[in-house]
Order: structure tokens, then C-alpha cells, then sequence
């Protein structure tokens, strides 16, 4: 069985609202049961309370199989990337620091890379992932492209991505602006990019301070 | 070709084409049904080379007891003397080599009884019982008869190779190994 091609994970960032409910649905995921493989990053933890839950993006160049030394992380035929095979991995690590999203978790009590396989016990059976059917705001959605583009008119699925030199082309679609006509997110420049939060916040504090010591 | 390309999809880093790529990306590929997949080639290597080992094996057997009958037996050594031992005691002596621990036993006035003190289920040493005339393995509860070696109870299937005797001048002498299959 295998998870049908029509059906794509999208994921809104602008939409969490740090809830953790797909932390918890995770762990109860049956291929991780106990383990939830889902990040549910804080953006600028000091000045925003702004979340994004990054789930594998399932690269067509899987970057964390490509530096894998024992030949553990494996593909399946729909795209979907395994956690790595039990007998082969050797818990080095590499896929940990290689992965651009930061995705591979490892289980050092099990000697294992674990990471997030988009639930394949339920996708590979036509259901949808834990995170998809947990999310109360729609960060993470798990449809057709017709259902999501009914649903976000005015943003546009985006599944390539440019980490300085390196291009990555993924089954997981990322949802931006369509005003934006982006073709990729340009992840490097957006690092240098200043939060908008963060000026207010900084002008704020810069103010009151400057103001009180006059 | 539908099927092919579903077994095929990551692309190299490089980008560059399948055939242009490396051999050993041939060999570690990262698509799991390309992993699973075996050629009939490597399939009938890997027959060919272990059928090829199993001959060769069956050659060393041939050699191995072509060896062992040109090294002939093994020199008359003495072990004890007729008198050194009472009705149902026993005696550890090594023949033929130093590590080849003996047993023997008095089993009567005039009848001695010698054999290896290997088990033959998994070399432990046996320790001769004359009262329940048996030879017993501790390791696994195995027991050998104490006249013939015979296995009697337990995992051993083989006799334990018994040492030939022989009694020249008051005193009894080992004259060579008998082992054993049935």
C-alpha cells in the first residue's frame, strides 16, 4: 500500500497558533507510538509568541540518505522517507545535522534515528496524518490541491526550497502568498531577514529607555 | 515503464543522469524498492559461490581423513598400575595428546574401561557414576553406558571415543583411540 498521489500534506506556518495538539496527536502515531516527531519551533522566542510546526518535508534528494554512512534511510515508492532501518542504523548522527529543516530526531535510548514518516501506517491506508487531523487552525493540512486552494484563495503551494547553494525540490508543499510570485523559499536570506515584531518591540524598549534617561 | 520510475525517483545531488552516475550509487540506493531489489545475477552468484563452497568442504572432509590415516595411531603409553585402583574408582589420564583428557574406570576384578572425557554434545567434561554405571554430563544431564560409552539419555546422539586397552606386565597401557559415530 502506498499513500495515494493526489493526496499532499500542506503546511501554513502563519496559521499555528502553538497549540501542541499535533505534538500530542503525534505521539500517538502507531510508527512512533509514545515519540512525538513533530517540531513545533518558536520562531524569535524572545520577542514573538509566534510557533511553526515543521514536519519531514520528504525531499526528492533526501539529504539526511544521501550522508547516511550505513545506507539506513530509505525512500518508499510514493516519496514518503522511513525513519531508518533498525539493523542498519548505527546512531551517528549525520542525518541529524545534515537535514536543512532539522527534522531527524535521534533516539538515543533506541540507537535510532527517528523522524516524522507522515504517519505512513495511516497515509499508506488512505487516512490522514495525526497532525493534519488534530490541527485546529488549519496549519497543517492534508488534502488535494483543489480542496486547498478552496480553502486558501490566496495562497499558493510551494514545494521547492534554496538553503544557500543547495536547491530542494519536496513532496510536502509549503503555503505562501500568492501576491509573492514566488518560484522558491529562499530560507538563507530569510535567516538575515529582520522579524517585523522584533523592530516594533526593540523601538519600544529603545524609546522608553532613552526617554527615562534624558 | 510506469513502474520503473516509481521504483526510481530520488534524484542524484548532482542532478546528472542515472548512467552517468557513480557504480556505487547503484549499490546503496536510497529508494527502498531499488533496496529490496535483487538481480538475478547477484541471485545466482551468491548460489553458485555457496554451492562452490559446500565442494570445497566436502574436499577438506577428504583430505582431513586422508591426513588422519597417515598420521596413524598414536604411541602405546602406560596410564596406571593394575593395582593403583579399587572396584569403581576412576583415573583422569590424557592420551593421546596433553589435552585430551581420559577417563578409567574399574568396573570389575580384571575389567577396566577408558574413554574420551568429551562429551560429545558440547565437550563438557562427563563425570563417571560406576554405581548407576553411567557416565553423566552435568552441562545438559546427557549419560553415557559405562562399559560401551553408549549414549543413554539426554541431547548427546553420539558414544564417547573409547581408548583401547591393553595390560602387559601388571600394568594397564593405552594402545590407541576408537571413535566412534554409532
Amino acid at each position: 500500500m502506498a499513500v495515494p498521489s493526489h493526496m499532499e500534506f500542506f503546511i501554513d506556518p502563519n496559521r499555528c497558533i502553538g497549540c501542541q495538539s499535533c505534538v500530542q496527536a503525534c505521539g500517538e502515531c502507531d510508527t512512533h507510538k509514545g515519540h512525538p516527531m513533530i517540531h513545533l519551533e518558536y520562531v524569535d522566542r524572545a520577542h514573538t509568541t509566534q510557533t511553526a510546526p515543521v514536519v519531514c518535508m520528504h525531499c526528492d534528494q533526501p539529504t539526511c540518505a544521501e550522508v547516511c554512512p550505513a545506507d539506513a534511510i530509505k525512500r518508499t515508492g510514493d516519496g514518503v522517507v522511513q525513519t531508518a532501518r533498525k539493523p542498519r542504523c548505527v546512531a551517528c548522527n549525520n542525518c541529524v545535522l545534515a537535514c536543512p529543516f532539522g527534522v531527524p530526531k535521534m533516539k538515543a535510548e533506541f540507537q535510532l534515528m527517528m523522524k516524522c514518516d507522515m504517519c505512513y501506517d495511516r497515509t499508506s491506508a488512505g487516512k490522514k496524518p495525526m497532525c493534519a487531523t488534530v490541527c485546529p487552525s488549519g496549519a497543517l493540512f492534508f488534502g488535494t490541491r483543489e480542496q486547498v486552494e478552496q480553502l486558501r484563495p490566496r495562497s499558493q503551494p510551494i514545494n521547492r526550497f534554496q538553503f544557500g547553494g543547495q536547491r530542494i525540490t519536496t513532496k510536502v508543499n509549503m503555503m505562501t502568498p500568492k501576491v509573492a510570485h514566488t518560484e522558491y523559499v529562499d530560507v538563507t536570506a530569510a535567516m538575515d531577514e529582520q522579524a517585523t515584531g522584533k523592530d516594533i518591540t526593540f523601538n519600544i524598549l529603545d524609546s522608553e529607555a532613552t526617554n527615562g534617561f534624558q | 515503464m510506469a513502474s520503473n520510475d516509481r521504483e526510481q525517483i530520488t534524484i542524484p545531488p548532482d542532478g546528472r543522469l542515472p548512467e552517468e552516475q557513480p557504480k556505487w550509487r547503484q549499490d546503496f540506493p536510497i529508494d527502498w524498492p531499488q533496496d529490496h531489489y535483487v538481480a538475478r545475477r547477484d541471485f545466482t552468484k551468491f548460489m553458485v559461490l555457496t554451492s562452490f563452497a559446500f565442494v570445497v568442504g566436502q574436499f577438506w572432509i577428504v583430505v582431513q581423513n586422508f591426513l588422519r590415516k597417515r598420521r596413524g595411531q598414536p604411541p602405546i603409553r602406560r596410564i596406571a598400575g593394575l593395582s593403583d585402583l579399587a572396584i569403581g574408582q576412576s583415573l583422569v589420564f590424557a592420551y593421546p595428546e596433553e589435552h585430551d583428557k581420559c577417563l578409567l574406570v574399574r568396573t570389575g576384578e580384571n575389567n577396566f574401561v577408558a574413554f574420551g572425557q568429551e562429551c560429545t554434545h558440547l565437550s563438557c567434561a562427563v563425570v563417571p557414576e560406576p554405581e548407576k554405571k553411567r557416565f553423566l554430563c552435568p552441562c545438559h544431564n546427557g549419560s553415557f553406558d559405562l562399559e560401551t560409552g553408549k549414549p543413554l539419555a539426554g541431547p548427546p546422539r553420539r558414544p564417547l571415543p573409547r581408548v583401547l586397552l591393553e595390560i602387559r606386565d601388571g600394568a594397564l597401557y593405552a594402545t590407541a583411540v576408537e571413535v566412534r559415530v554409532v
